[in-house]
């Protein structure tokens, strides 16, 4: 049983910043079933945060339409908000508030009685590792103490549908993979359907089934990271020659034929063959230019990654942006 | 493990649910009331030896009661500024709270902290000779606390028009509070000051209230200036908590 938890036509948001018109999300038409696990990957100001707050009320589309959980986002607000979760970019739990009563007003904002929404922060407590700090006051807590009530705040009603803003921004690698963690067991435990945002390669790689890759506002990619990987870059096979002169002797050398379809370029002492199945021909074309006696002098295989992925879509490094950001930040 | 929660919560229950957490960190943490005290304590100290007569005291000191409330609920609304930069006003916009329970039980818990204020100041002053009549002063209270819901509420829709603008919010509340305080006859009686001084004070609501509230204080419960108090008061509230609920449907 597959059914749309999110189906979106034309979703546009616009922004005025002065005079000037920002196109924050163009035309995003976008499906997705139930059970699935999506990461949207894209640089800072891709637009991700803009689709995710019109897809959960914060933000009215400028035009097209939504509907989250069999819900329009636009006439259906409270129905909506009912029926999801959201983690933010910030922290959902007040800091001037201690944590366990955050969650249990947050189970009554949902309807929970009392003794329900108790009974079930004290099991999100258990669950996600607080009860040595769920009864301090927010703002003592530690950056990942934080998140993970975050986390424990967006899922107090059990949501079927769960919508987390970058949800590992500012976590050493320890809580990452605590937090990765922590979201594949919920999809496991429960079948919940979770969108996610993220400019972490490695995180939409180890984490998504999909990966919806965002740019400048519209998608320009979406498959399981295995297929992007495999439509959009090859493997990378990097041949070291003793010097430049070797190296430049192979390049429309007839050897390299059994690399067939593949992007050649030479960079000093190195020869890169971009070619889907690099790991298969690369044996081959070894034999082939010791024939030829062309003496190669290592040899290496390197899968795709995300990011190639994205360089090929775009011209752009996706690290590149990260890194730009981190330095701000 | 499914949701479908929406439609047991009433308006009444999202309002109590947003007053109890707005509540809980005062009641943790009490000495935060007396914190927005120290000012009018001082000009209690300071004003009250300076006003002439006997019953300077019986004057004064319903209106510091009201000064009390001011200073305390006009800059609650930085409690949402603050949760606005770290995300947890956002968490509750997603929740199925409704928008004017929001604005309406953040409010309401205004009453609280007023409340414990009154009754410091009259303990504080009863040794010195004030004396209160405890059936006006309730109905004091009860203006009083309608007033507090209001001035809170425009206090939340000033930080909701702020939004990352701090700067914004402190400058609006500052630059209002003290020429609303002083024209209210507060601190010093306007009664003698120049004609456009009274007709500016005429328009303060805040001025009705403080009348309302000194003969209430001392005893005059049927009087039409109690009852022009009051009628500022429910505009005030009524006017705090339309313009609240705009800006929150808006957020
Ligand atoms: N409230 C806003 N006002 C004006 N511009 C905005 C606002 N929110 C986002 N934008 C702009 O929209 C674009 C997309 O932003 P955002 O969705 O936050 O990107 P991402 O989450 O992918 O980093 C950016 O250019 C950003 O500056
Ligand atoms: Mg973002």
């Amino acid at each position: 049983m597959t059914e749309a938890m999110i189906e979106t036509s034309g979703l546009t948001r616009h922004f005025t910043v002065r005079t000037e018109t920002v196109e924050a999300v163009k035309g995003l038409d976008l499906r997705v079933d139930t059970g699935e696990l999506v990461a949207l990957l894209g640089p800072n100001g891709a637009g991700k945060s803009t689709t995710l707050r019109m897809l959960t009320t914060l933000l009215a589309p400028t035009s097209g339409t939504a509907r989250v959980a069999g819900f329009d986002v636009r006439t259906q607000q409270r129905e909506v908000r009912g029926h999801i979760g959201y983690i933010g970019q910030g922290n959902g739990a007040g800091h001037s508030q201690r944590g366990r009563d955050e969650l249990v007003s947050q189970g009554r904002a949902y309807g929970m009685t009392a003794s329900a929404a108790r009974a079930r922060a004290d099991e999100l407590v258990e669950s996600l590792d607080l009860s040595a700090v769920a009864d301090r006051v927010v703002s003592k807590l530690s950056g990942g103490q934080r998140r993970r009530l975050d986390i424990a705040m967006g899922l107090i009603h059990a949501p079927a549908l769960l919508f987390l803003d970058e949800p590992s921004t500012g976590l050493d690698p320890q809580n990452r993979a605590n937090l990765q963690e922590h979201i594949q067991r919920l999809r496991a435990d429960h079948g919940t359907t979770i969108v996610l945002t993220t400019h972490y390669l490695d995180e939409a790689d180890s984490l998504a089934e999909r990966v919806i890759v965002i740019d400048h506002g519209s998608i320009i990619a979406d498959n399981t990271p295995a297929r992007l990987k495999a439509e959009h870059a090859g493997d990378r096979i990097t041949l070291t020659f003793d010097n430049a002169t070797q190296a430049a002797r192979v390049i429309g050398h007839h050897a390299l034929g059994i690399a067939e379809g593949a992007q050649v370029s030479q960079s000093g002492a190195q020869v890169v063959l971009e070619v889907p199945g690099g790991a298969q021909i690369a044996p081959k074309l070894l034999r082939a230019l010791d024939d030829a006696l062309l003496e190669v002098a290592s040899v290496e295989v390197t899968r795709p990654t995300l990011d190639d992925v994205f360089l090929t879509l775009t011209g752009r490094s996706l690290r590149e942006d990260v890194s730009l950001k981190e330095k701000k930040a | 493990m499914t949701t479908a929660l929406v439609a047991k919560t009433g308006i009444v229950a999202d309002t109590l649910t947003v007053f109890s957490r707005e509540l809980r960190p005062v009641l943790r943490n009490p000495f935060s009331v007396i914190f927005t005290m120290v000012q009018p304590l001082f000009f209690l100290a300071l004003f009250a030896p300076l006003l002439p007569g006997d019953s300077s005291l019986q004057w004064f000191v319903p209106g510091i009661v009201v000064m009390s409330c001011l200073f305390g609920t006009s800059m609650t609304g930085s409690n949402l500024l603050y949760e606005m930069q770290t995300g947890s006003h956002e968490r509750m916009l997603v929740s199925p709270l409704r928008r004017p329970a929001l604005i309406m039980g953040r409010a309401l818990k205004e009453i609280v902290p007023m409340l414990a204020q009154t009754v410091l100041l009259v303990l504080v002053t009863m040794p010195f000779g004030f004396t209160l009549n405890v059936g006006g002063a309730a109905i004091g209270l009860v203006i009083l606390a309608i007033f507090c819901v209001g001035l809170g509420a425009l206090s939340y829709t000033l930080a909701l028009a702020s939004k990352d603008q701090e700067w914004m919010f402190w400058g609006v509340q500052q630059t209002l509070l003290f020429p609303l305080l002083l024209l209210a006859g507060m601190m010093l009686p306007i009664d003698n000051g120049p004609q456009w001084l009274q007709t500016m004070a005429k328009f303060n609501p805040l001025t009705y209230v403080v009348d309302a509230e000194r003969l209430l204080f001392n005893g005059t419960i049927a009087s039409g200036t109690v009852l022009a108090g009051l009628a500022a008061a429910v505009v005030v509230a009524a006017l705090g908590l339309f313009v609240g609920t705009r800006a929150m449907r808006k957020a």
